[in-house]
């Protein structure tokens, strides 16, 4: 008799042990202080910052490394302005056209489709609607830099998502598809001088990543 | 499942009284639409009007069920085709509406004629369909699913009573058989005097002692060895987060690229947590799930409550389209971790490497809630660095020493841990 209940015994502490695993909560860690940084990490809580959250906006006043301002107004107003006088400050070439499509098949075709038809996935599954089709406006390089910074109507801003020399990227590929839609050859210069937006945006991406990190949880960047 | 069967009942009746109020709206709503091609209207709705416009909600423009009742049909069809000279000639109608959606302008559609414009009239003064047709398949659904789980167990509680009842039909018939034998004066065997209990005679065996012994500690071994190596893994945590975001749907269902939300896995260390305003790039025009998305799980109710916890994060009143400034930050649970003495860069992998998000993060497109698929130990690292080729093409600033490492390990192509990927201070530094 005595033996059965030592067994049994056995047996709970046994049972209760391997029901510690729980995968709700972490694992436990050997020497933790080998794991946890001392430095502070991404996204991470911190007294010192205020309500704790290390995410942040800029100072007001201030800009991320590699995030130029724009200077055209999110208003109807600089939206014509910029549709008219901006210019897209890349060279249209093979390799940027590759890049624009890459990052245009991420943030842009899940709505506006492959081909530019406002088409895309969401649209097909009725999740979002009344994409136009890019023939179907007058769209120019200013307006369509200006439309990916700000956002217009029930399309969100894509400034925090791409870095400047990204959207213009983009905007040879949107121009691309445009003139394949109106059945036009797309611009293509062929030894035009790379007057490529400073290197340092495409190097400091990370910084425009920093600006993103930081409008985490604050707003909606308009 | 209670909560579906509740919601059942009750919204039956809901839908019974809506559809016998409806019986009485429908011949008075048909009188007043003009006639019109609702199936044409929905599609020229969906693709021109859509992006502005819902039917039963306000939205970047005034909700247009009733739009009718509001104006008369020339009104409409003139302020359609260009709103501007509309405002421009002074009607007050058109500025007053102008004034209140923030003077954004609408787009002129000269393209559409009266016919398309009464199409899209008859389209959106259809009333809003009744969630009848909704809900019914969905509790049917979860009512099939409660009636496998309860046959299941009932199988299985029939099966455990009948064994319960042989046992003891057995000792019954043991004891019936034992006192008939005593009745008779039969003499039952006894247990021998001096019989060896077994645990004596398995001490008295030292062999088997030994070998027992033996056993016992290769198997504690085993397991204790077992335990000590998931110590610090991680393996299938499965936190629960502060918004049930569901990967599922928006990953796998909508097929919305990783990178959408994780862009700085493009080109930094981390991946990123996105923030709420690219939520809202979608959920400005997406306020609650459709019919389809719910589960047995989840029910829409849910999953709308959970939109809804984003917007109060986040600031949005839907009423209004516009953002309060009143934000709560989300504390989102980390799942993915590695210490601090190992260093890892997500741009290296995404685009250096092209290593697909699911070879480290598993089926996320399949996963409802998030686990850790990967054990992240250095094991785990360095296998695949083994296995892994580099794609060494279009590199011309490595060629030289690529092509001098090939012919070092006489291989085609190099893999990562060739090139210095097992190297200590890659990662530990």
């Amino acid at each position: 008799m005595k033996s059965t209940i030592k067994l049994l015994a056995l047996v709970i502490i046994v049972i209760s042990a391997i029901s510690c695993k729980n995968d709700r909560k972490p694992n436990y860690q050997f020497f933790p202080n080998m794991y946890e940084s001392h430095g502070y990490e991404p996204y991470s809580e911190h007294k010192v910052f205020k309500g704790g959250q290390e995410a942040m906006l800029p100072v007001e006043g201030t800009i991320s490394r590699g995030w130029m301002p724009y200077e055209f107004e999110n208003n109807t107003e600089g939206y014509n302005l910029a549709k008219d006088t901006l210019k897209n400050p890349l060279a249209y070439n093979e390799e940027n056209l590759e890049k624009g499509k890459e990052l245009y098949t991420i943030y842009c075709g899940i709505c506006h489709g492959a081909k530019g038809k406002g088409k895309g996935d969401l649209v097909k599954r009725e999740k979002i609607l009344g994409v136009p089709s890019y023939d179907s406006r007058e769209i120019t390089e200013g307006s369509i830099y200006h439309v990916m910074y700000y956002g217009i109507n029930s399309m969100g801003s894509y400034a925090a998502q791409t870095s400047e020399h990204e959207r213009w990227q983009i905007v040879q590929y949107v121009e691309k598809l445009k003139a394949d839609l109106e059945g036009r050859t797309p611009r293509l210069d062929s030894n035009a001088p790379v007057v490529a937006v400073e290197e340092a945006v495409h190097d400091e991406a990370h910084a425009t990543e920093g600006h993103a990190e930081e409008n985490h949880k604050e707003e909606a960047h308009h | 499942m209670e909560q579906v069967k509740n919601r059942n009942s009750v919204s039956r009746i809901l839908i019974l009284g809506i559809a016998f109020l409806l019986t009485f709206s429908m011949p008075a709503v048909a009188q007043d639409a003009p006639a019109g091609d609702a199936a044409k209207g929905k599609e020229l709705f969906n693709s021109l009007c859509a992006a502005c416009h819902k039917r039963y909600k306000k939205s970047t423009g005034p909700a247009l069920f009733g739009v009718t009742d509001r104006r008369d049909t020339e009104w409409i069809y003139s302020w359609v085709k260009n709103s501007k000279a509309m405002i421009d000639a002074g009607d007050a109608d058109a500025i007053a509406i102008f004034e209140e959606y923030k003077k954004t302008p609408m787009n002129a559609f000269p393209q559409l004629s009266n016919t398309d414009i009464d199409n899209i009239i008859a389209y959106v003064m259809e009333p809003k369909a009744t969630p009848s047709t909704g809900v019914t398949p969905g509790g049917d659904q979860a009512q099939q699913v409660e009636g496998t789980v309860i046959s299941n167990e009932l199988i299985l509680g029939a099966l455990a009573f009948i064994l319960l009842l042989l046992i003891s039909i057995l000792v019954l018939v043991n004891k019936t058989l034992k006192n008939i034998a005593k009745a008779n004066g039969v003499e039952l065997p006894e247990d021998k005097e001096g019989h060896k209990p077994l645990w004596k005679a398995f001490v008295d065996n030292q062999f088997l002692v030994i070998v027992s012994s033996i056993l016992l500690l290769l198997v504690s071994a085993y397991f204790a060895y077992g335990y000590l190596m998931q110590v610090g893994v991680d393996q299938g945590y499965q936190p629960i987060q502060p918004i049930h975001y569901s990967h599922r749907i928006h990953a796998g269902d909508n097929k919305i690229d990783c990178k959408y939300c994780h862009s700085s896995a493009r080109v930094s260390k981390t991946s990123g947590i996105p923030s709420l305003n690219v939520c809202m790039n979608c959920h400005k025009s997406i306020s609650e799930v459709a019919e389809t998305t719910a589960t047995a799980d989840h029910s829409k109710e849910f999953y709308d409550g959970e939109i809804q916890k984003l917007y109060n994060a986040v600031g949005w009143d839907p009423s209004s389209q516009s953002y309060t400034g009143e934000t709560k930050p989300v504390k989102w649970v980390r799942i993915h971790n590695l210490p601090d003495f190992a260093y890892f860069n997500h741009s290296q992998h995404v685009s250096v490497a092209g290593v697909k998000c699911q070879q480290c993060h598993g089926p996320i497109e399949e996963m409802e809630v998030v686990y850790q698929h990967a054990p992240l130990t250095m094991g785990w690292c360095i296998n695949c660095h083994r296995e892994t080729n580099v794609k060494v093409e279009g590199n011309e600033y490595y060629e030289k020493i690529h092509k001098e490492l090939s012919k070092k390990y006489g291989v085609d192509k190099l893999t990562a841990a060739q090139m210095g990927g097992l190297e200590c201070g890659k990662c530990h530094y």
